[in-house]
């Protein structure tokens, strides 16, 4: 059986839940739960001024209602898996270093910045800043990996300092901003300035990108480690095709005014 | 014991521990593959003389391999946790690395584990990047062709070597034919390598030798040769040639399998007698009897 958690009606100020992760309440029981604080606004409140309790399900958590002004859902989670019925704010997924996060709607600004490990799956469309740093620090996401079966704003893994994040729809401007490693894969094309100032790592297009000029060709070729990647996000439900896992890519070296480390490969079209 | 027209000979194979690994190659086609894991395989026959024992498993399905490509997968022996490591980092630098569109990857899971992609990295000269996905580490080294990919850490397990049974016929044809149906046979089984050029080694060996610094010399008890000269000699009267077939695994049910196997079929295919190397049990703590493996290989 699963715990569920259905918000009674919008908050009308951004609500932080921050610490509502399913290891922590497999541990507690209903009066604890509802016991526990949130923020509304700048204020104190606890989950049971905000949400009904029902269920009981170890490391099972599902969140149910309009949770566009929740954040922080599935911050820090370690373990288990939570699942969100809908749309969820921002920050979610903030932190995370285990488990599962499924968000069957869309996800706001700075979904799993500065994620350690653990899976977030985005059903709908996320923000800008996916997986990217909190403002003011340098790198971005430590490690795990973000799924988003939509669309993504801009700045999609800027500081990426390790992890996967992969969008089967269109990514916004600046993707990889100053990336330090880790694997960005953009199914749905990517918009302006990718890759710029990136150190390290690799950001995958298929469809034709517009490089900076501090990008340089070195090749065409099958990079033998996007097979293991591509394969291993169509297991886990992205629209991988054949031809895109079995293609030839176009690999652009860059940034030139960094380490020209990171590169930026791109789907050739059959020939 | 008489199992199919063959005289099996009430005795005990005796093997002993070694640890193995498991390396998955892929490649552009299953012929690369193959080169690549001959290559990787090659002069492994024997610890004696090779370092390290090593063989391929079996061809592996495109499904079946981590990169969807065709591949193979080989064991590999050795005494020790360390020298295992040592061969498999040379043996897949030189044999591996070198080969074209190969890429490499561990094919064991286990708690313990050894570093080789870690230290082939090295060849990249700085140029070498790494990738982690789903917890394990991979690094890409740039090579003239492209790019070789192999896995950082191969898991290593404590199997066991030496499993074997000695085929007898009347003369070198029959004794051959025997001993390829015990291949055909044995190859079936997962887990497990006949290390032997073609899986059948001619050259049986005791423990010492009359010369100093020879720590293996021939089996003269079973040299036919030699039967009207040693004076305890286990060659029955009527055989003219005798094989063997030594069997690596990574479990003691894995060889006791393949032996079964091997000796149902080289009973059929004609051997006049069956029996096993062993050293009276003074090498190793598996003692693998003959006895055991006939109820077995009926039921087979």
């Amino acid at each position: 059986m699963t715990l569920t958690l259905t918000l009674r009606e919008q908050p009308t100020v951004p609500l932080e839940t921050e610490g509502l992760s399913p290891e922590r309440l497999a541990a507690l029981g209903r009066g604890e739960i509802e016991a526990l604080t949130v923020w509304h606004g700048n204020r104190r409140a606890q989950v049971g001024d905000f949400f009904a309790v029902s269920g009981d399900g170890g490391e099972d958590l599902r969140i149910e209602g309009d949770l566009r002004r929740v954040k922080f859902v599935g911050a820090g989670m370690n373990a288990g898996r939570l699942t969100v019925a809908g749309d969820a704010g921002m920050h979610t997924g903030a932190g995370m270093r285990g488990g599962e996060l499924v968000v069957e709607g869309d996800v706001g600004d700075f979904a799993g910045v500065d994620m350690r490990g653990g899976r977030l799956v985005v059903e709908g469309s996320a923000g800008h800043h996916l997986g990217g740093g909190h403002p003011g620090e340098r790198a971005g996401m430590h490690g795990g990996e973000i799924l988003v079966h939509g669309d993504a704003g801009e700045q999609v893994g800027a500081g990426l300092r390790r992890g996967l994040i992969a969008v089967a729809g269109r990514v916004g401007d600046a993707a990889g901003l100053r990336m330090l490693a880790g694997t960005i894969v953009a199914l749905g094309g990517l918009g302006a300035r990718p890759g710029a100032a990136m150190r390290r790592g690799t950001i995958v297009a298929m469809s034709p990108v517009t490089l900076l000029p501090t990008f340089s060709f070195a090749c065409s070729y099958r990079p033998p480690f996007l097979r293991l990647y591509l394969r291993h996000l169509r297991e886990l439900g992205l629209p991988l095709t054949d031809e895109q896992i079995e293609g030839r890519y176009a690999r652009w070296c860059g940034d030139a005014l960094e380490l020209r480390r990171g590169e930026l490969l791109i789907l050739e079209p059959r020939r | 014991m008489r199992l199919s027209g063959a005289e099996v000979v009430d005795t005990f194979a005796e093997a002993f521990p070694m640890w193995g690994a498991r390396i998955v190659i892929t490649a552009e086609s299953p012929a690369w593959a193959q080169e690549a894991a001959r290559s990787l395989t090659g002069f492994a026959t024997s610890v004696i003389g090779c370092k390290c024992e090593a063989g391929i498993e079996r061809d592996l399905d495109p499904a079946e391999t981590p990169d969807g490509r065709p591949g193979v997968s080989a064991l590999l022996f050795a005494p020790d946790r360390e020298g295992l490591a040592k061969r498999l980092v040379e043996r897949i630098g030189q044999s591996v690395l070198t080969c074209p569109t190969t890429a490499c990857f561990n094919g064991l899971d286990g708690p313990e584990t050894v570093d080789v992609g870690g230290r082939l990295r090295f060849f990249g000269d700085g140029y070498q990047a790494s990738k982690r996905l789903d917890g394990r580490r991979y690094w890409r080294v740039p090579v003239m062709e492209g790019e070789f990919l192999v896995e950082e850490r191969f898991a290593v397990a404590e199997g066991v070597a030496g499993g074997n049974i000695i085929m007898l016929g009347r003369d070198g044809a029959s004794a051959l034919r025997a001993a390829e149906a015990a291949v055909a046979a044995m190859r079936s089984v997962r887990d497990v390598i006949l290390p032997f050029p073609g899986g059948i080694a001619r050259s049986g060996s005791k423990l010492g030798s009359r010369y100093s610094g020879l720590i293996a010399s021939t089996n003269d008890a079973l040299c036919p040769t030699l039967r009207a000269q040693v004076p305890d000699t286990d060659v029955p009267p009527g055989v003219g040639s005798v094989l063997e077939i030594v069997i690596d695994g990574l479990t003691l049910e894995a060889v006791r399998d393949a032996m079964a196997r091997g000796l149902h079929a080289a009973a059929r295919a004609g051997a006049s007698h069956v029996t096993a190397g062993n050293y009276g049990g003074s090498l190793g703590p598996y003692h693998i009897d003959l006895r055991d493996l006939v109820p077995a290989a009926r039921e087979g």
